[in-house]
């Protein structure tokens, strides 16, 4: 399942792929977008089945209740957009259209995070998972690279109901091998190690990886498991994951506050404490630049995960 | 205004102007049973959702998920009451249910809920109607079946940036199977609509953005049904039905009143609801006592 990062791929360019596939096998698959269908790569659906694609302009309120729509006849919308849009822009038609009809609509956003650096504070979205995870009906994924975004395309067919999928951008590091996790349901175990766990998934799984093998170096040995789908969370993993590890740390390209973290926290507070950091990004907004200078300013590289470990295990 | 003298349609006007005071009873009867309810909007579209159901819109209340179904939207999902009494009158469940409207375990909810059976939409979060409607049209249209999607709209709907976004849409998209009725009593909740937000020109707006716009009187039976004929002549462009009406109508103390968009005074609906069975009972046009409730 898991292959170690040699190559790089793009997950828009894996979402679109994903979607003809999808859409050649199933007939139902529709898709919208809201004007950004070269950047979400939902173009090559749209040449691939014209007449199942509707690009809805810039609206996603409109596309997200049009989806829904959709549905009520059969249909299985992906409304794709922005992070940033697909879930706040049209929260309120996420809720009442999507999850509270229990409608079969896939809820898609891309430049989940900072990855849209440059554009800045408004185009990023670190509150995305904490936004859609408090939704009834919602399942919440948030695939790590290529294989497993196309993965997670096959099981929202598969899965009848309201997902929101958290799409990242390019160049993201291949972790696992072209088909992807068989389950994306299931929290995915790529390091095994008792002497600390990192819970980890999006962008920051490859730097997880990394952090492991430092810490290998010096004879500490971790878990790393990429958590993709956040809810509903795989409790019986992680409670597995939880019994083996004296403590338990989250890494999230996310808002410190409600996102995977969070979740994880949920279940080991209540059903098997123990000592538990969770890094991600820090609750302010964040600036224009390159990603990688804007992870370092939230504290979210290699050194500091080991850092975070290191010092989570001494004090345990 | 649309004007309107076809042969014949005497006989329906009667059955239908008995259907909508029946649908009229029947709301104001589980507003004033609940306690809590929006009777001033009901009221305006009764005549509107009476035509709508007990004339036009091809359903089938035994078979609720017919795929070949008109589809219908509640936009300003408030008015849910007389939507349930449309609905049991049709026969889609008991008529004893209405007793339960707002209560907890029963599917009769607040506003209207996908569950409930014959509802197609959930609705009531405004603006948001005729956004479902372009889905089930383009729905249609994949799957080559020609059913309509109708939607009843308020007027303070238009208040709302996503109706314009889905008007826009519906008329891009050549979606000439939705059918749209404006129920224009010119009262939001918290006054006219001239007051609370600028309308602008309605026709226009909608003129504008490519609609084949008609305009009616909304209490006028027979000229619904000529503007729902036109409706479903007109291809290539949806359709929007500017209905004049006023809020309260048929119960005179809520006439013109904003006040009675929400329930204001539940002992002067209870005697009027008393008044009014009666009288229903005592017409000889009227209903069988077993009818009412």
């Amino acid at each position: 399942m898991s292959c170690s990062a040699t190559r790089t791929a793009s997950m828009r360019t894996a979402y679109g792929e994903a979607l003809v596939e999808v859409g050649r096998t199933n007939p139902n698959v529709v898709v919208l977008d809201a004007d950004l269908s070269k950047a979400t790569k939902t173009s090559l659906f749209a040449e691939a089945f014209p007449d199942r694609f509707f690009n809805i302009g810039i609206a996603e309120q409109n596309m997200t209740t049009v989806a829904a729509g959709l549905a009520t006849c059969g249909k299985i919308p992906f409304a794709t957009s922005l992070a940033v849009f697909s879930t706040m822009r049209a929260c309120e038609q996420v809720r009442t259209s999507v999850a509270l009809t229990n409608l079969n609509v896939k809820i898609v956003g891309f430049y989940g995070g900072l990855c849209t650096a440059e554009n800045g504070p408004t185009h990023q979205c670190i509150a995305d998972l904490g936004v859609m995870r408090p939704l009834p009906n919602m399942t919440v994924l948030a695939p790590a690279d290529a294989p497993s975004c196309k993965a997670c395309v096959r099981w929202a067919v598969e899965h009848p109901g309201p997902v929101y999928l958290r799409g990242l951008r390019d160049g993201e590091p291949v972790l696992y091998d072209e088909t992807g996790p068989a389950d994306v349901s299931r929290i995915q175990i790529h390091r095994e190690g008792n002497d600390g766990a990192i819970l980890v998934n999006g962008f920051m799984l490859h730097l997880a990886l990394e952090a492991a093998d430092r810490l290998a170096a010096r004879k500490i040995h971790i878990t790393v498991a990429d958590v993709i789908t956040i809810k509903p969370i795989d409790q019986k993993t992680l409670l597995e994951i939880a019994g083996n590890v004296p403590c338990v740390l989250s890494v999230e390209e996310h808002n410190v506050l409600g996102g995977m973290g969070s979740a994880v926290a949920e279940v080991l507070a209540q059903k098997h404490p123990l000592p538990m950091r969770i890094m991600g990004v820090p609750d302010v907004f964040s600036n224009s630049g390159k990603h990688s200078l804007l992870l370092e300013a939230a504290g979210l590289t290699t050194e500091k995960i080991v850092e975070n470990a290191v010092e989570l295990l001494a004090a345990t | 205004m649309t004007t309107v003298s076809q042969p014949g349609i005497k006989d329906t006007t009667q059955e239908l102007a008995r259907w909508a005071r029946l649908l009229r009873y029947d709301t104001l009867r589980m507003i004033s049973n609940a306690a809590s309810g929006h009777p001033g909007g009901c009221m305006s579209m009764a005549e509107i959702l009476t035509c709508l159901y007990f004339h036009e819109m091809k359903v089938d209340p035994q078979q609720p998920d017919w795929l070949d179904r008109d589809r219908f939207i509640l936009s300003k999902g408030h008015c849910a009451p007389i939507l349930y009494a449309a609905l049991a009158r049709k026969g889609y469940f008991p008529v004893d249910e209405l007793r339960n409207l707002r209560k907890i375990g029963s599917f009769l909810h607040g506003h209207p809920d996908i569950s409930t059976p014959g509802v197609d939409m959930t609705s009531g979060c405004l603006g948001q109607g005729l956004s479902a409607a372009v889905g089930m049209a383009m729905a249609g249209r994949i799957d080559r079946r020609d059913y309509r999607a109708f939607v009843v709209i308020g007027d303070g709907e238009m208040n709302e940036g996503q109706l314009w976004e889905s008007a826009a849409s519906a008329s891009h998209f050549r979606l000439d199977r939705i059918i749209v009725v404006l129920d224009f009593n010119a009262l939001q909740f918290d006054g006219t609509v001239h007051e609370v937000s600028n309308p602008g020109d309605v026709r226009g707006r909608w003129k504008s953005l490519g609609w084949n716009v008609l305009e009616i009187d909304g209490h006028d039976i027979p000229q619904i049904l000529d503007a729902l004929r036109q409706a479903d002549e007109c291809r290539g462009r949806p359709t929007i039905v500017v209905a004049h009406t006023i809020k309260g109508k048929g119960v005179p103390f809520m006439e013109g009143d904003y006040l009675w968009h929400s329930l204001m005074d539940n002992d002067l609906l209870t005697s009027f609801v008393k008044e009014m069975h009666d009288e229903l009972q005592r017409d000889p046009d009227g209903f069988d006592a077993d009818r009412l409730w």
